[in-house]
């Protein structure tokens, strides 16, 4: 690191971090060679990010780093680093150098001092295992130590300096006070946010119980960055960061597949099945067989031998596996087989954010190519309104990115005052398909009714369909409409018996007819025949008497010829003169 | 207090820097006043030997450390607070 070298054109600006999200708001990560200032308050997650940003640097990127520890001993942070599954005793022996530099407690001060000594032995360290990337954890403990702002500011831009001419890239992390992190942090570091390339800063708040950690990109000095507040999670492998989905930048695999909801009927209706890789929401009150129909699904999915998930928010996977047996859906066989998971998220408690992380997780190891999830409406309850909502809608868009059916269902509350067009999660605007399940009360009956509200890209029925459980399985079929009101279950029955009593009369009645009309028709055709005997023998009749009357003629003209002769008559014919005799 | 104690110093300086040329000016002063023929001062220039102040933990400059007599002390800055060093250092009778 003696000479410095100028930056090559079209070499990457950016070191990865390696954090899911991050580097997708950052477009690509910290600025390479420069300086990044993570602020934030206590317990936010600022050593676990460095850390993690070194971690992926050493092992992913060839960029060897320096932790250097102002506040925590480096030991503990390599212990703390294991539960993240990170191998730091391997890494530390060439590519990853922790400094303990937290000032001792019975550390005595008389006068001012500087980090340049700090800053020759790093170099040194730099040298000789080639690190790239540099942390300063707490830089503001050792800061607390210089007796005035002008001294604090003199080593902050000493150390900044010294960082430019390596061209290390660094991250420097500063507490902020409170949850005001949003806000600068206090003098004499607030002009840090300043003097730096890029500035995050990560809060963490609770709401109603649950918590919520936020990041944000404050600055990033020339390169554009997605500047919202993104939930961020400290999970089993390090952060996550929840990003959305800018417009354009991945476009989701779009099939014309079409995939079964295992409900035959169903599949007509929504003019074949549900697309692959579709978002469908079930909404419905409680009890309207929304996890029923969440079960043939996966029940379908699985007989086509594709991997399913199926979490459940509302009991116990055995206990679904039961319920849905009832109705004839047999689950366990393809739990057996690894076909389908099942998780039951009743356990894991946190925010919305916590469970799509861990969702998205499960659903990776499982690679889960449909998806259950029963019901999506918990969210709504676990943290405020806002967040789930955020994540219901990333739920959606990470399914459709990874080509991952999902089906998930909603609650309705029935003491709210909720009409079906206002599901709690706004999910149904981004949902493809939407079903809704509800219940008609009618002659002291209870019967369900399934609708289509909306199917995106394919033609479905208008039609309210009747859903019948029975243990042998779901069926849909159809309602009677009487005289403006929708028939179910006995009343339908009856109806359908009614009819059946009519059609069958109905029908012994054009028999009847028939043979009647067959009784005309022949008595006709005898009485045809008769006449028409009639008219031969007529014909007959005439016939003879003609023939009788030229006889006649005939034997009155050879008897007058006769009687010519007899008489000698001598008048000659033609024929006779020349005829000899 | 063994008033004919040796003192041992180890000053880690950062090359001629400001801060580090004050405190051996101190330090000097301190040792002919107060220790006169009864101390040693070593000097490590961290710019020259910045693997030996790592190894030491040494991040601060300047930081005097008192090696001898037991216990060791730690003492970071220019020393330009007198009675605070010589607290440190075990001295405070001696400035009475």
């Amino acid at each position: 690191m003696k000479s410095i070298q100028s930056p090559l054109k079209n070499a990457p600006t950016k070191a990865p971090t390696g954090i899911t999200g991050l580097d997708e708001i950052t477009g690509g990560g910290l600025p390479l060679g420069r300086t990044t200032l993570l602020v934030g308050g206590p317990g936010s997650g600022k050593t676990v990010l460095a850390l993690q940003f070194l971690v992926h640097g050493a092992q992913n990127c060839k960029e060897p780093g320096i932790f250097v520890a102002f506040e925590e001993n480096a030991q503990r942070i390599v212990l703390n680093a294991a539960s993240f599954g990170w191998k730091l005793a391997q890494l530390q022996k060439q590519k990853l150098f922790f400094v303990d530099a937290q000032p001792m407690p019975d550390l005595i001060q008389s006068g001012t001092f500087d980090l340049s000594g700090m800053l020759a032995a790093l170099e040194s360290k730099a040298v000789e295992i080639g690190a790239r990337r540099i942390v300063f954890d707490a830089l503001d403990v050792v800061l607390a130590l210089l007796p005035d702002a002008a001294t604090k500011r003199r080593e902050i831009y000493r150390l900044h300096e010294w960082l430019l001419a390596r061209q290390l890239t660094g991250i420097i992390t500063a507490k902020a006070g409170g949850d005001e992190a949003s806000a600068v942090i206090q003098d004499p570091f607030g002009f840090m946010q300043f003097m730096v390339d890029c500035a995050v800063i990560l809060s963490h708040s609770v709401a109603l119980g649950v918590s919520h950690r936020n990041l944000r990109v404050q600055k990033y000095r020339g390169s554009s960055f997605d500047e919202n507040e993104s939930p961020f999670l400290i999970g089993n492998s390090g952060l996550e960061v929840a990003v959305a989905r800018t417009p354009g930048r991945t476009d989701a695999k779009v099939s014309n597949e079409r995939v079964s909801s295992g409900v035959e009927r169903l599949d007509t209706m929504l003019g074949g099945g549900y697309y692959r890789g579709a978002s469908v929401l079930i909404t419905g009150f409680s009890g309207t067989a929304k996890t029923t129909l969440s079960g043939t699904f996966a029940e379908a999915a699985c007989q086509r031998g594709e991997r399913t998930m199926f979490v459940s928010f509302d009991s116990d996977c055995t206990e679904v596996i039961r319920n849905l047996a009832s109705v004839g859906i047999r689950l366990d066989r393809y739990v057996k087989n690894g076909c389908l998971r099942m998780v039951s998220a009743r356990s894991i408690a946190g925010s919305a954010e916590t469970y799509l992380v861990r969702i998205k997780t499960l659903a990776r190891e499982h690679k889960a190519r449909c998806l259950v999830i029963d019901p999506v409406s918990t969210w709504y309850k676990s943290g405020n309104d806002l967040t789930a909502q955020s994540v219901a809608d990333r739920l959606i868009d990470w399914s459709k990115a990874d080509g991952i059916t999902l089906v998930c269902t909603s609650l309705l509350d029935e003491m709210s005052n909720r009409t079906e067009s206002d599901s709690p999660l706004q999910i149904s605007t981004l949902a493809d398909t939407w079903i809704h399940l509800n219940y008609l009360v009618q002659a002291g009956e209870r019967n369900r009714g399934l609708s289509i509200v909306k199917s995106r890209g394919t033609a479905h029925s208008n039609q309210v369909r009747e859903l019948i459980l029975s243990d042998t399985g779901v069926t849909l079929t159809d309602t009677y409409t009487a005289g403006g009101e929708v028939l179910m279950g006995t009343l339908r029955w009856e109806k359908e018996r009614a009819e059946r009593v009519a059609a069958e009369a109905a029908e012994a009645a054009a028999k009847l007819k028939r043979v009647r009309l067959d009784a005309e028709e022949a008595e006709l055709e005898v009485r045809l025949k008769s006449l028409q005997t009639e008219l031969v023998a007529k014909q007959v009749e005439k016939a003879l008497l003609v023939r009788s009357t030229q006889s006649h003629k005939g034997e009155l003209s050879r008897g007058r010829t006769q009687m010519k002769e007899l008489r000698g008559a001598d008048v000659a014919t033609p024929g006779r003169k020349v005829s000899p005799p | 207090m063994n008033r004919r104690a040796m003192f041992k110093f180890r000053l880690y300086v950062a090359g001629d820097a400001l801060n580090s040329a004050q405190a051996v000016v101190n330090l000097n002063a301190l040792c002919r006043a107060y220790l006169p023929d009864r101390h040693q001062i070593e000097i490590v220039d961290v710019f020259r030997e910045p693997q030996r102040a790592l190894a030491d933990g040494i991040f601060m400059t300047p930081t005097l450390v008192k090696l001898a007599p037991e216990p060791l002390r730690k003492i970071v800055g220019t020393l330009s607070q007198l009675q605070t060093v010589l607290q440190a250092l075990g001295l405070e009778a001696a400035a009475a």
